[in-house]
């Protein structure tokens, strides 16, 4: 055995704080259950049957979330092509949530990782605990609950929203939740309607 | 990392100066969003120091939930274009960012008069709708080439990602984009422009 061949047998090195590695294509999506209002949870399992886009990202009001949310926000026609529901986290409460989107006009649920704080950043990779916040990352969860896209952006770069359709149109039938029923590109997904507690408290 | 223009500059296009330019910068605006209205004055003064050596071209990226005005505005400009053609769409696109504090619908069809168009036109076309598709398509094309805000500019194709708002700084990539511009073909000849002269051979 060569020197090179035996370093492949030394265990991983361990992985920096500030560098993490998210869960990979694959990998089942660790279950959640979250506030997205004062009296209001939503679990993973909500979204059993249609693929997930979860935005991880450090806080409400800063001025890059507030960018990459509002681009996600205007984008709720193209991801309902797909049969897609998107959600937000954040270790901010659920009363920060409710101002942030309400003043945001956001149309899709922000939930709140805020206790024990962190602990589903924890379970998907992206808590900085240097910071105390979740880091911008993106996940693409399909409609069996498996992880099928992730991506770690620095944390004042907005990610964008080319990476997320690209995964959504790579997904077969069976990971869109479309292979026992038809679902036509832009018809209302009824049969498994997201949580929208947004809605109540608006005007 | 670079990040191409994914639709490339095209005979849909609204573009100001030669097809043959050395240079083409493409922005993805929103006539209501005050970077872009900051942006407005830079890209005019850029365009004035390079005079026939660029090519610019303007792209809706309107952010309809934070500039609700944002959406009627581009539509607008799109029925300015379709009453006044190329001339029609400039003079519109100018009045708009000359006046981003007044975007309601009757501001909208007075700048139209004001260029000497048909506002009840443009009113009809705004109350159905006529050139969203239009501009949804601008808008997603941008998605797709990761415009995640605006404004967001591409120089020969390829986002520019320094500063904008220094205008020495910003000159000087486009000016540098020229100068390696002028030494090859002209990009975006992949649909030649209906006022593009014929092909020349290479000298």
């Amino acid at each position: 055995m060569t020197l090179e061949e035996a370093t492949i047998e030394l265990p991983d090195p361990p992985v920096l704080s500030d560098e993490p590695v998210l869960l990979g294509e694959g990998t089942a999506a660790p279950d959640f259950s979250l506030k997205t209002t004062p009296d209001q949870l939503v679990c993973l399992s909500d979204f059993s049957g249609r693929p997930l886009v979860l935005v991880f990202y450090p806080a409400d009001w800063s001025p890059v979330c507030g960018d990459e949310l509002a681009l996600y926000n205007e984008l709720r026609e193209e991801f309902d092509e797909f049969g897609a529901a998107i959600v937000g986290i954040s270790v901010d409460g659920p009363w920060c949530h409710r101002a942030f989107a309400e003043a945001r006009h956001l149309h899709f649920p922000l939930l709140s990782d805020f206790h024990p704080k962190g602990e589903v950043c924890r379970s998907y990779h992206v808590y900085r605990e240097s910071d105390g916040t979740a880091e911008r990352a993106l996940y693409v969860i399909d409609a069996k609950g498996i992880v099928r896209w992730s991506y770690l952006s620095p944390i004042g770069v907005n990610p964008g929203a080319d990476g997320i359709m690209t995964a959504l149109e790579r997904l077969t039938p069976d990971q869109l939740g479309r292979a026992r029923r038809e679902r036509r590109p832009g018809a209302a997904t009824s049969d498994a309607p997201p949580p929208e507690p947004r809605d109540e408290t608006r005007p | 990392m670079s990040t191409p223009l994914t639709r490339k500059v095209n005979a849909d296009d609204h573009v100001a100066g030669p097809s043959d330019a050395p240079v083409t910068l493409v922005e993805y605006g929103d006539f209501e969003c005050e970077f872009c209205g900051r942006a407005f004055p830079i890209v005019q003064s850029v365009r004035k120091s390079l005079g026939a050596r660029i090519r610019f071209v303007y792209r809706h990226f309107p952010l309809r939930e934070a500039h609700p005005h944002a959406e009627h505005a581009a539509e607008a400009s799109e029925a300015a274009a379709d009453l006044g053609g190329n001339d029609g769409f400039w003079a519109m696109h100018n009045q708009l960012f000359n006046n981003q504090d007044a975007l309601e619908d009757d501001d909208l069809l007075r700048y139209v008069a004001e260029i000497g168009l048909d506002a009840r036109a443009v009113d009809e076309a705004l109350a159905s709708g006529t050139f969203a598709p239009r501009v949804r398509a601008d808008f997603r094309s941008g998605v797709r080439s990761g415009v995640n805000g605006t404004p967001t500019f591409f120089v020969n194709e390829e986002r520019y990602d320094g500063s904008w708002m220094n205008e020495r700084e910003f000159t000087r990539a486009i000016l540098d984009a020229a100068e390696s511009g002028a030494r090859r073909p002209p990009v975006g000849t992949d649909v030649v422009p209906r006022s593009a002269p014929e092909p020349r051979p290479d000298a």
